[in-house]
Protein backbone atom coordinates (compact mmCIF):
# COMPACT_ATOMS: atom_id res chain seq x y z
CA UNK A 1 0.00 0.00 0.00
CA UNK A 2 2.84 2.56 0.97
CA UNK A 3 3.67 2.01 -2.97
CA UNK A 4 0.23 3.15 -4.04
CA UNK A 5 0.79 6.86 -1.86
CA UNK A 6 4.08 7.27 -3.42
CA UNK A 7 3.87 6.28 -7.87
CA UNK A 8 0.69 7.59 -9.18
CA UNK A 9 -0.70 5.61 -11.71
CA UNK A 10 -1.09 8.23 -14.82
CA UNK A 11 1.25 10.67 -14.69
CA UNK A 12 1.15 13.83 -17.31
CA UNK A 13 3.65 16.45 -17.55
CA UNK A 14 3.15 19.13 -19.74
CA UNK A 15 1.71 17.19 -22.43
CA UNK A 16 0.73 18.86 -26.04
CA UNK A 17 -0.46 16.26 -29.04
CA UNK A 18 -1.01 18.00 -32.25
CA UNK A 19 -1.86 15.54 -35.10
CA UNK A 20 1.04 16.28 -38.81
CA UNK A 21 0.61 20.66 -39.12
CA UNK A 22 -2.99 20.85 -37.59
CA UNK A 23 -4.03 22.97 -34.51
CA UNK A 24 -3.02 21.65 -31.11
CA UNK A 25 -5.68 19.02 -29.86
CA UNK A 26 -4.29 18.76 -26.13
CA UNK A 27 -1.78 21.68 -24.63
CA UNK A 28 0.02 21.88 -21.59
CA UNK A 29 -2.11 18.90 -19.63
CA UNK A 30 -0.90 18.09 -16.45
CA UNK A 31 -2.18 15.63 -14.71
CA UNK A 32 -1.92 13.22 -11.95
CA UNK A 33 -4.11 10.12 -11.14
CA UNK A 34 -3.48 8.66 -8.02
CA UNK A 35 -3.85 4.45 -7.94
CA UNK A 36 -7.33 3.16 -7.78
CA UNK A 37 -9.12 6.54 -8.29
CA UNK A 38 -12.33 6.70 -10.57
CA UNK A 39 -11.97 9.74 -12.73
CA UNK A 40 -14.55 10.97 -15.03
CA UNK A 41 -13.28 13.50 -18.04
CA UNK A 42 -16.03 15.46 -19.51
CA UNK A 43 -15.83 18.26 -22.54
CA UNK A 44 -17.38 19.26 -25.29
CA UNK A 45 -16.92 17.71 -29.00
CA UNK A 46 -13.25 18.40 -29.91
CA UNK A 47 -11.27 18.95 -26.82
CA UNK A 48 -9.95 15.86 -26.95
CA UNK A 49 -10.97 13.75 -24.38
CA UNK A 50 -10.65 10.26 -26.49
CA UNK A 51 -6.61 11.38 -27.45
CA UNK A 52 -6.07 11.63 -23.85
CA UNK A 53 -7.04 7.79 -23.50
CA UNK A 54 -4.81 7.07 -26.86
CA UNK A 55 -2.18 9.02 -25.07
CA UNK A 56 -2.59 6.81 -21.68
CA UNK A 57 -2.69 3.36 -24.15
CA UNK A 58 0.35 4.75 -26.07
CA UNK A 59 -1.75 4.45 -29.52
CA UNK A 60 -0.49 8.00 -30.02
CA UNK A 61 2.55 9.04 -28.48
CA UNK A 62 2.78 13.27 -27.56
CA UNK A 63 3.76 15.68 -29.46
CA UNK A 64 5.75 17.43 -26.29
CA UNK A 65 6.27 16.50 -22.44
CA UNK A 66 5.97 13.26 -20.92
CA UNK A 67 3.33 10.51 -19.78
CA UNK A 68 3.85 7.89 -17.11
CA UNK A 69 2.09 5.47 -16.10
CA UNK A 70 2.94 3.53 -13.18
CA UNK A 71 6.16 5.10 -13.34
CA UNK A 72 6.37 3.43 -17.22
CA UNK A 73 6.52 4.93 -20.81
CA UNK A 74 2.38 3.95 -22.19
CA UNK A 75 3.51 1.29 -24.10
CA UNK A 76 5.26 -0.70 -21.58
CA UNK A 77 2.90 -0.03 -19.15
CA UNK A 78 0.13 -1.86 -21.68
CA UNK A 79 0.02 -5.09 -20.07
CA UNK A 80 -1.62 -3.82 -16.68
CA UNK A 81 -4.29 -1.67 -18.91
CA UNK A 82 -7.45 -2.74 -20.38
CA UNK A 83 -9.69 -0.16 -23.02
CA UNK A 84 -13.29 -0.48 -23.33
CA UNK A 85 -13.68 1.43 -26.93
CA UNK A 86 -17.30 3.57 -27.91
CA UNK A 87 -18.35 0.66 -29.56
CA UNK A 88 -18.12 -3.17 -28.52
CA UNK A 89 -15.55 -3.77 -30.66
CA UNK A 90 -16.70 -7.17 -30.84
CA UNK A 91 -15.13 -10.04 -33.80
CA UNK A 92 -18.52 -10.73 -35.29
CA UNK A 93 -17.68 -14.00 -36.26
CA UNK A 94 -16.41 -14.91 -32.53
CA UNK A 95 -18.97 -16.16 -30.59
CA UNK A 96 -19.14 -14.27 -26.93
CA UNK A 97 -17.14 -16.97 -25.06
CA UNK A 98 -14.47 -16.74 -27.40
CA UNK A 99 -14.62 -12.78 -27.76
CA UNK A 100 -14.04 -12.52 -24.08
CA UNK A 101 -11.28 -14.73 -24.22
CA UNK A 102 -9.63 -13.08 -26.73
CA UNK A 103 -7.30 -10.49 -25.26
CA UNK A 104 -5.62 -13.61 -23.39
CA UNK A 105 -5.81 -15.46 -26.46
CA UNK A 106 -2.94 -12.89 -27.89
CA UNK A 107 -1.28 -13.16 -24.73
CA UNK A 108 -0.63 -16.50 -25.47
CA UNK A 109 -2.46 -17.65 -22.09
CA UNK A 110 -3.04 -21.37 -22.13
CA UNK A 111 -6.44 -22.88 -22.98
CA UNK A 112 -7.85 -24.30 -20.02
CA UNK A 113 -6.43 -21.29 -17.84
CA UNK A 114 -8.47 -18.92 -20.53
CA UNK A 115 -11.85 -21.64 -19.95
CA UNK A 116 -11.33 -20.49 -16.07
CA UNK A 117 -11.06 -16.87 -16.46
CA UNK A 118 -13.79 -16.79 -19.02
CA UNK A 119 -16.15 -18.70 -16.89
CA UNK A 120 -15.28 -16.61 -14.15
CA UNK A 121 -16.07 -12.82 -16.42
CA UNK A 122 -19.37 -14.24 -18.08
CA UNK A 123 -20.33 -15.14 -14.57
CA UNK A 124 -19.50 -11.41 -13.01
CA UNK A 125 -21.59 -9.36 -16.13
CA UNK A 126 -24.29 -11.99 -15.68
CA UNK A 127 -23.89 -13.14 -19.66
CA UNK A 128 -22.84 -17.06 -18.49
CA UNK A 129 -26.68 -17.83 -20.53
CA UNK A 130 -25.25 -16.42 -24.00
CA UNK A 131 -21.95 -17.91 -24.07
CA UNK A 132 -22.25 -19.55 -27.54
CA UNK A 133 -24.55 -16.50 -29.14
CA UNK A 134 -22.89 -14.40 -31.70
CA UNK A 135 -22.69 -10.86 -31.24
CA UNK A 136 -25.19 -10.28 -33.90
CA UNK A 137 -27.92 -12.00 -31.34
CA UNK A 138 -27.00 -9.64 -28.53
CA UNK A 139 -28.79 -5.95 -27.09
CA UNK A 140 -26.16 -2.90 -27.62
CA UNK A 141 -25.89 -3.43 -23.73
CA UNK A 142 -25.05 -7.46 -23.62
CA UNK A 143 -22.46 -6.33 -26.61
CA UNK A 144 -20.72 -3.67 -23.89
CA UNK A 145 -21.12 -6.43 -21.20
CA UNK A 146 -19.03 -8.48 -23.35
CA UNK A 147 -17.08 -5.84 -24.08
CA UNK A 148 -16.19 -5.16 -20.33
CA UNK A 149 -15.80 -8.58 -19.58
CA UNK A 150 -13.26 -9.15 -22.03
CA UNK A 151 -11.29 -5.83 -20.52
CA UNK A 152 -11.09 -7.10 -17.09
CA UNK A 153 -10.02 -10.88 -18.46
CA UNK A 154 -6.52 -9.40 -18.52
CA UNK A 155 -6.75 -8.50 -14.81
CA UNK A 156 -5.95 -4.63 -15.30
CA UNK A 157 -4.84 -2.48 -12.98
CA UNK A 158 -5.96 0.46 -15.27
CA UNK A 159 -9.28 0.34 -17.30
CA UNK A 160 -9.68 3.08 -19.92
CA UNK A 161 -13.52 3.73 -20.96
CA UNK A 162 -14.31 5.57 -23.65
CA UNK A 163 -18.19 6.86 -23.85
CA UNK A 164 -18.66 3.07 -23.65
CA UNK A 165 -22.55 3.45 -23.12
CA UNK A 166 -23.58 6.78 -25.50
CA UNK A 167 -24.75 4.40 -27.74
CA UNK A 168 -27.13 2.66 -25.10
CA UNK A 169 -30.94 3.91 -23.63
CA UNK A 170 -31.18 5.78 -20.35
CA UNK A 171 -32.11 2.69 -18.63
CA UNK A 172 -29.27 0.47 -19.77
CA UNK A 173 -26.49 3.10 -19.51
CA UNK A 174 -28.14 3.42 -15.31
CA UNK A 175 -27.64 -0.46 -14.88
CA UNK A 176 -23.93 -0.59 -16.29
CA UNK A 177 -23.07 2.44 -14.52
CA UNK A 178 -24.24 0.64 -11.28
CA UNK A 179 -22.51 -2.76 -12.30
CA UNK A 180 -19.43 -0.56 -13.36
CA UNK A 181 -19.11 0.23 -9.72
CA UNK A 182 -19.58 -2.92 -8.15
CA UNK A 183 -16.79 -4.36 -10.62
CA UNK A 184 -14.39 -1.68 -9.42
CA UNK A 185 -15.20 -2.15 -5.88
CA UNK A 186 -14.63 -5.95 -6.23
CA UNK A 187 -11.53 -5.67 -8.05
CA UNK A 188 -9.84 -2.25 -7.16
CA UNK A 189 -8.46 -0.81 -10.71
CA UNK A 190 -8.23 2.78 -11.18
CA UNK A 191 -10.72 4.30 -13.96
CA UNK A 192 -10.41 6.78 -16.55
CA UNK A 193 -13.94 7.34 -17.84
CA UNK A 194 -14.93 10.03 -20.77
CA UNK A 195 -18.28 10.67 -21.04
CA UNK A 196 -21.27 13.13 -22.42
CA UNK A 197 -22.91 12.35 -20.04
CA UNK A 198 -22.95 14.80 -16.56
CA UNK A 199 -24.93 12.52 -14.42
CA UNK A 200 -23.04 9.45 -15.84
CA UNK A 201 -19.89 11.28 -14.69
CA UNK A 202 -21.07 12.55 -11.48
CA UNK A 203 -22.60 9.13 -10.61
CA UNK A 204 -19.31 7.44 -11.11
CA UNK A 205 -16.71 9.64 -10.28
CA UNK A 206 -14.76 10.26 -7.74
CA UNK A 207 -13.15 12.90 -9.36
CA UNK A 208 -14.08 15.03 -12.56
CA UNK A 209 -11.82 16.26 -14.62
CA UNK A 210 -13.46 19.23 -17.51
CA UNK A 211 -11.81 19.80 -20.47
CA UNK A 212 -12.12 23.26 -22.65
CA UNK A 213 -12.26 22.89 -26.34
CA UNK A 214 -9.37 24.74 -29.16
CA UNK A 215 -6.68 23.61 -27.51
CA UNK A 216 -7.90 20.69 -25.32
CA UNK A 217 -6.78 21.71 -22.04
CA UNK A 218 -7.78 21.54 -18.10
CA UNK A 219 -10.83 23.81 -17.23
CA UNK A 220 -11.92 22.79 -14.03
CA UNK A 221 -10.84 19.52 -11.83
CA UNK A 222 -12.96 18.94 -8.52
CA UNK A 223 -13.47 15.81 -6.45
CA UNK A 224 -16.94 14.23 -6.42
CA UNK A 225 -17.77 14.23 -2.60
CA UNK A 226 -20.58 11.41 -2.47
CA UNK A 227 -20.32 8.77 0.11
CA UNK A 228 -19.02 5.54 -1.03
CA UNK A 229 -20.47 2.85 -2.13
CA UNK A 230 -22.93 4.99 -4.51
CA UNK A 231 -26.60 3.93 -4.63
CA UNK A 232 -29.22 4.48 -7.57
CA UNK A 233 -30.84 6.49 -4.74
CA UNK A 234 -28.04 8.93 -5.13
CA UNK A 235 -29.41 10.17 -8.67
CA UNK A 236 -31.90 12.03 -7.03
CA UNK A 237 -30.50 13.61 -3.40
CA UNK A 238 -30.06 17.46 -3.78
CA UNK A 239 -26.14 16.85 -3.17
CA UNK A 240 -26.23 15.17 -6.34
CA UNK A 241 -27.98 17.67 -7.74
CA UNK A 242 -25.95 20.32 -6.83
CA UNK A 243 -22.39 18.83 -8.18
CA UNK A 244 -24.10 18.36 -11.71
CA UNK A 245 -25.38 21.85 -11.50
CA UNK A 246 -21.37 22.67 -10.51
CA UNK A 247 -20.28 20.48 -13.85
CA UNK A 248 -22.78 22.09 -15.74
CA UNK A 249 -21.69 25.40 -15.09
CA UNK A 250 -18.01 24.76 -15.35
CA UNK A 251 -19.22 22.85 -18.94
CA UNK A 252 -20.79 25.85 -19.99
CA UNK A 253 -17.96 28.10 -19.26
CA UNK A 254 -15.96 26.24 -21.76
CA UNK A 255 -18.19 27.04 -24.72
CA UNK A 256 -18.99 30.43 -23.98
CA UNK A 257 -15.66 31.73 -22.95
CA UNK B 1 -41.13 -23.05 -47.87
CA UNK B 2 -44.55 -22.93 -49.83
CA UNK B 3 -43.76 -19.98 -50.92
CA UNK B 4 -40.50 -21.44 -52.50
CA UNK B 5 -42.65 -24.31 -54.20
CA UNK B 6 -44.42 -21.83 -55.95
CA UNK B 7 -40.96 -19.69 -57.32
CA UNK B 8 -39.95 -23.06 -58.63
CA UNK B 9 -43.76 -23.84 -60.21
CA UNK B 10 -43.76 -20.58 -61.91
CA UNK B 11 -40.21 -21.08 -63.23
CA UNK B 12 -40.85 -24.52 -64.41
CA UNK B 13 -44.34 -23.08 -66.28
CA UNK B 14 -41.98 -20.68 -68.06
CA UNK B 15 -40.17 -23.39 -69.07
CA UNK B 16 -42.74 -24.97 -70.38
CA UNK B 17 -44.47 -22.28 -72.10
CA UNK B 18 -41.62 -21.54 -73.70
CA UNK B 19 -40.82 -25.16 -75.33
CA UNK B 20 -44.21 -24.68 -76.57
CA UNK B 21 -43.27 -21.36 -78.57
CA UNK B 22 -40.36 -23.11 -79.77
CA UNK B 23 -41.95 -25.84 -81.03
CA UNK B 24 -44.86 -24.06 -82.64
CA UNK B 25 -42.65 -21.64 -84.65
CA UNK B 26 -40.46 -24.39 -85.89
CA UNK B 27 -44.41 -25.80 -87.12
CA UNK B 28 -45.40 -22.19 -88.64
CA UNK B 29 -42.57 -21.01 -90.25
CA UNK B 30 -41.21 -24.71 -91.50
CA UNK B 31 -37.72 -23.86 -89.94
CA UNK B 32 -35.14 -26.66 -91.46
CA UNK B 33 -33.69 -29.00 -88.81
CA UNK B 34 -30.31 -27.87 -89.06
CA UNK B 35 -30.69 -24.54 -88.33
CA UNK B 36 -32.94 -25.17 -85.13
CA UNK B 37 -33.63 -28.27 -84.05
CA UNK B 38 -37.21 -29.52 -82.25
CA UNK B 39 -37.25 -29.83 -78.48
CA UNK B 40 -37.83 -33.07 -78.98
CA UNK B 41 -34.58 -33.77 -81.47
CA UNK B 42 -32.63 -32.05 -78.80
CA UNK B 43 -33.34 -34.37 -76.22
CA UNK B 44 -32.99 -37.44 -78.28
CA UNK B 45 -29.73 -35.79 -78.68
CA UNK B 46 -28.86 -35.97 -75.09
CA UNK B 47 -30.07 -39.43 -74.30
CA UNK B 48 -28.58 -40.72 -78.13
CA UNK B 49 -25.11 -39.06 -77.15
CA UNK B 50 -25.20 -39.50 -73.05
CA UNK B 51 -21.70 -41.00 -72.49
CA UNK B 52 -19.83 -38.78 -74.58
CA UNK B 53 -21.75 -35.52 -73.68
CA UNK B 54 -20.99 -36.30 -69.74
CA UNK B 55 -17.94 -36.87 -70.76
CA UNK B 56 -17.49 -33.39 -72.04
CA UNK B 57 -19.30 -31.90 -69.42
CA UNK B 58 -17.16 -33.65 -66.90
CA UNK B 59 -14.01 -32.55 -68.61
CA UNK B 60 -15.18 -28.50 -68.76
CA UNK B 61 -16.23 -28.94 -65.05
CA UNK B 62 -12.38 -30.99 -63.78
CA UNK B 63 -10.75 -27.65 -65.62
CA UNK B 64 -13.09 -25.22 -64.65
CA UNK B 65 -12.67 -26.15 -60.92
CA UNK B 66 -9.35 -26.60 -61.20
CA UNK B 67 -8.76 -23.06 -62.19
CA UNK B 68 -11.21 -21.61 -59.61
CA UNK B 69 -9.29 -23.24 -57.38
CA UNK B 70 -5.71 -22.49 -57.77
CA UNK B 71 -7.03 -18.92 -58.10
CA UNK B 72 -8.87 -19.07 -55.21
CA UNK B 73 -5.47 -20.20 -53.38
CA UNK B 74 -3.51 -18.17 -54.95
CA UNK B 75 -5.70 -14.85 -55.11
CA UNK B 76 -5.81 -15.10 -51.34
CA UNK B 77 -1.86 -15.25 -51.00
CA UNK B 78 -1.65 -12.38 -53.29
CA UNK B 79 -3.91 -10.44 -51.51
CA UNK B 80 -2.41 -11.36 -48.01
CA UNK B 81 1.36 -9.85 -49.25
CA UNK B 82 -0.70 -7.09 -50.93
CA UNK B 83 -2.78 -6.54 -47.35
CA UNK B 84 1.11 -5.88 -45.81
CA UNK B 85 1.87 -2.31 -47.02
CA UNK B 86 0.50 0.41 -49.01
CA UNK B 87 3.59 0.48 -50.81
CA UNK B 88 3.27 -3.39 -51.92
CA UNK B 89 -0.38 -2.45 -53.28
CA UNK B 90 0.79 0.65 -55.04
CA UNK B 91 3.79 -1.06 -57.16
CA UNK B 92 1.67 -3.97 -57.67
CA UNK B 93 -2.14 -3.32 -57.83
CA UNK B 94 -1.75 -2.35 -61.63
CA UNK B 95 -0.87 -5.19 -62.60
CA UNK B 96 -4.17 -7.04 -61.50
CA UNK B 97 -6.30 -4.37 -63.29
CA UNK B 98 -3.81 -5.94 -66.84
CA UNK B 99 -5.07 -9.46 -65.80
CA UNK B 100 -8.73 -8.43 -65.53
CA UNK B 101 -8.41 -6.28 -69.00
CA UNK B 102 -6.16 -9.10 -71.34
CA UNK B 103 -8.94 -10.33 -73.48
CA UNK B 104 -8.58 -13.94 -73.18
CA UNK B 105 -8.94 -14.79 -76.86
CA UNK B 106 -5.85 -13.14 -77.60
CA UNK B 107 -3.62 -14.81 -75.09
CA UNK B 108 -5.31 -18.23 -75.30
CA UNK B 109 -3.09 -19.04 -78.92
CA UNK B 110 0.00 -17.96 -76.79
CA UNK B 111 -0.89 -20.46 -74.02
CA UNK B 112 -1.38 -22.90 -76.58
CA UNK B 113 1.87 -22.49 -77.77
CA UNK B 114 3.66 -23.00 -74.61
CA UNK B 115 1.53 -25.55 -72.80
CA UNK B 116 0.27 -27.33 -76.06
CA UNK B 117 -3.59 -28.53 -76.35
CA UNK B 118 -5.34 -29.85 -73.57
CA UNK B 119 -6.52 -29.73 -70.57
CA UNK B 120 -3.71 -28.32 -68.52
CA UNK B 121 -3.63 -24.87 -71.31
CA UNK B 122 -7.56 -24.88 -70.47
CA UNK B 123 -7.30 -25.01 -66.87
CA UNK B 124 -4.22 -21.96 -66.67
CA UNK B 125 -7.20 -19.95 -69.21
CA UNK B 126 -9.58 -20.29 -66.26
CA UNK B 127 -7.09 -19.64 -63.69
CA UNK B 128 -5.97 -16.15 -65.06
CA UNK B 129 -9.06 -14.86 -66.35
CA UNK B 130 -10.63 -15.58 -62.59
CA UNK B 131 -7.81 -14.48 -60.69
CA UNK B 132 -8.50 -10.81 -60.48
CA UNK B 133 -11.48 -10.49 -58.48
CA UNK B 134 -10.25 -13.00 -56.05
CA UNK B 135 -7.35 -10.58 -55.72
CA UNK B 136 -9.69 -7.62 -55.64
CA UNK B 137 -11.90 -8.28 -53.22
CA UNK B 138 -10.02 -10.50 -50.93
CA UNK B 139 -7.42 -7.24 -50.50
CA UNK B 140 -10.33 -4.82 -49.94
CA UNK B 141 -11.78 -7.23 -47.35
CA UNK B 142 -8.13 -7.16 -45.72
CA UNK B 143 -7.21 -3.71 -45.54
CA UNK B 144 -10.87 -2.56 -44.69
CA UNK B 145 -10.80 -3.47 -41.15
CA UNK B 146 -12.00 -1.13 -38.53
CA UNK B 147 -9.37 1.23 -36.29
CA UNK B 148 -10.82 0.53 -32.94
CA UNK B 149 -10.52 -3.25 -33.62
CA UNK B 150 -6.85 -2.83 -34.87
CA UNK B 151 -6.25 -0.42 -31.60
CA UNK B 152 -7.44 -3.41 -29.54
CA UNK B 153 -5.32 -6.09 -31.14
CA UNK B 154 -2.26 -3.23 -30.15
CA UNK B 155 -3.32 -2.88 -26.91
CA UNK B 156 -2.39 -6.79 -26.65
CA UNK B 157 0.88 -6.21 -27.90
CA UNK B 158 -0.35 -8.53 -30.48
CA UNK B 159 1.68 -9.60 -33.11
CA UNK B 160 1.79 -8.60 -37.12
CA UNK B 161 0.71 -12.97 -37.60
CA UNK B 162 -1.55 -12.51 -35.09
CA UNK B 163 -3.35 -8.93 -36.61
CA UNK B 164 -3.53 -10.69 -39.86
CA UNK B 165 -4.92 -13.94 -39.05
CA UNK B 166 -7.21 -13.38 -36.29
CA UNK B 167 -8.63 -10.17 -37.08
CA UNK B 168 -7.77 -8.93 -41.12
CA UNK B 169 -8.42 -12.57 -42.81
CA UNK B 170 -11.84 -13.60 -40.81
CA UNK B 171 -12.84 -10.44 -41.42
CA UNK B 172 -11.98 -10.76 -45.35
CA UNK B 173 -14.33 -14.10 -45.72
CA UNK B 174 -17.52 -12.52 -46.90
CA UNK B 175 -15.39 -9.88 -49.22
CA UNK B 176 -13.36 -13.21 -50.21
CA UNK B 177 -16.97 -15.09 -51.31
CA UNK B 178 -18.16 -12.07 -53.35
CA UNK B 179 -14.78 -12.42 -55.27
CA UNK B 180 -15.37 -15.76 -55.72
CA UNK B 181 -19.08 -15.38 -56.86
CA UNK B 182 -17.64 -13.62 -59.94
CA UNK B 183 -14.61 -16.01 -60.51
CA UNK B 184 -16.75 -19.17 -60.68
CA UNK B 185 -19.04 -17.62 -63.21
CA UNK B 186 -15.61 -16.29 -65.29
CA UNK B 187 -13.93 -19.47 -64.85
CA UNK B 188 -17.07 -21.69 -66.09
CA UNK B 189 -16.89 -19.09 -69.25
CA UNK B 190 -13.03 -18.83 -69.55
CA UNK B 191 -12.87 -22.71 -69.69
CA UNK B 192 -15.26 -23.25 -72.53
CA UNK B 193 -13.58 -20.46 -74.39
CA UNK B 194 -10.53 -21.71 -73.94
CA UNK B 195 -11.71 -24.98 -75.47
CA UNK B 196 -12.52 -23.36 -78.48
CA UNK B 197 -8.67 -22.36 -79.02
CA UNK B 198 -7.16 -25.37 -77.07
CA UNK B 199 -9.31 -27.80 -75.55
CA UNK B 200 -8.68 -30.72 -76.88
CA UNK B 201 -4.82 -33.04 -77.95
CA UNK B 202 -7.55 -35.71 -79.12
CA UNK B 203 -9.47 -35.63 -82.11
CA UNK B 204 -12.96 -35.39 -81.62
CA UNK B 205 -12.93 -35.50 -77.87
CA UNK B 206 -13.00 -32.94 -75.53
CA UNK B 207 -14.91 -30.20 -73.50
CA UNK B 208 -18.00 -28.55 -73.85
CA UNK B 209 -16.28 -25.55 -75.79
CA UNK B 210 -14.13 -28.02 -77.84
CA UNK B 211 -17.69 -30.27 -78.74
CA UNK B 212 -19.61 -27.00 -79.59
CA UNK B 213 -17.13 -26.16 -81.99
CA UNK B 214 -16.80 -29.71 -83.75
CA UNK B 215 -20.65 -30.58 -83.29
CA UNK B 216 -21.55 -27.16 -85.66
CA UNK B 217 -18.75 -28.29 -87.98
CA UNK B 218 -20.63 -31.46 -88.48
CA UNK B 219 -23.65 -29.11 -88.59
CA UNK B 220 -25.21 -31.78 -85.57
CA UNK B 221 -27.31 -29.07 -84.22
CA UNK B 222 -29.22 -31.12 -82.19
CA UNK B 223 -26.55 -31.84 -80.16
CA UNK B 224 -24.85 -28.71 -80.11
CA UNK B 225 -28.23 -27.87 -78.37
CA UNK B 226 -27.64 -30.21 -75.76
CA UNK B 227 -24.13 -29.40 -75.47
CA UNK B 228 -25.22 -25.45 -74.41
CA UNK B 229 -27.67 -26.90 -71.98
CA UNK B 230 -24.92 -28.51 -70.52
CA UNK B 231 -22.96 -25.50 -69.96
CA UNK B 232 -25.61 -23.57 -68.85
CA UNK B 233 -26.03 -26.35 -66.26
CA UNK B 234 -22.68 -26.29 -65.45
CA UNK B 235 -22.19 -22.50 -64.88
CA UNK B 236 -25.58 -23.01 -62.01
CA UNK B 237 -24.48 -25.73 -60.28
CA UNK B 238 -20.74 -23.60 -60.08
CA UNK B 239 -23.10 -20.88 -58.19
CA UNK B 240 -25.24 -23.37 -56.69
CA UNK B 241 -22.08 -24.79 -54.86
CA UNK B 242 -20.45 -21.14 -54.35
CA UNK B 243 -23.76 -20.11 -52.65
CA UNK B 244 -23.58 -22.95 -50.60
CA UNK B 245 -20.29 -22.81 -49.35
CA UNK B 246 -20.90 -19.26 -48.47
CA UNK B 247 -23.85 -20.01 -46.25
CA UNK B 248 -22.49 -22.94 -44.75
CA UNK B 249 -19.41 -20.72 -43.66
CA UNK B 250 -21.19 -17.28 -42.88
CA UNK B 251 -24.53 -18.11 -41.69
CA UNK B 252 -24.07 -18.29 -38.23
CA UNK B 253 -22.39 -14.73 -38.08
CA UNK B 254 -22.97 -12.53 -40.99
CA UNK B 255 -25.72 -10.59 -42.24
CA UNK B 256 -25.40 -10.99 -45.77
CA UNK B 257 -25.90 -14.69 -45.46
CA UNK B 258 -28.45 -14.75 -42.90
CA UNK B 259 -30.91 -12.76 -45.10
CA UNK B 260 -29.58 -15.01 -48.51
CA UNK B 261 -31.18 -17.83 -46.16
CA UNK B 262 -34.14 -16.21 -44.83
CA UNK B 263 -35.48 -15.50 -48.31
Amino acid sequence: MSDALTVPQIEFDCVAKRYGNGDAVLDAINLIVPKREFIGIIGPSGCGKSTILKLISGLTSPTSGTIRVEGMTPKNAREIISYVFQDATLLPWRTVRDNVGLSLEIEGVAKDKREKEIATQLELVGLKHVAEAYPRELSGGMKMRVSIARALTTNPQLLLMDEPFAALDEMSRDRLNEEILRLRAEQGWTAVFVTHSVTEAVFLSDRIVVLAPNPGRIHADFPVELPSPRTPAMRTAPEFDAIVARVSHALRETITQ
Amino acid sequence: MKQRLMTVVNALAVFAGLLVLWQLVLWVFKVPSFMLPSPLAVARAVVRRYPSLLNSLAITAEESAGGLIASTVIGVVIALIFAQSRWVRKMFYPYTLLLQTVPIIAIAPLILMWVGAGEPAVTLIAFIISLAPIIANTTQGLISVEENLVDLFLMQNATRGQVLFKLRLPSAVPSLFVGIRIASGIAVIGAITGELYAGSSRVGEGGLGYSILYASSQLQTDYLFALVLAATVLGFSFFFVVMFLEWYFLHRWHESARTVEAR
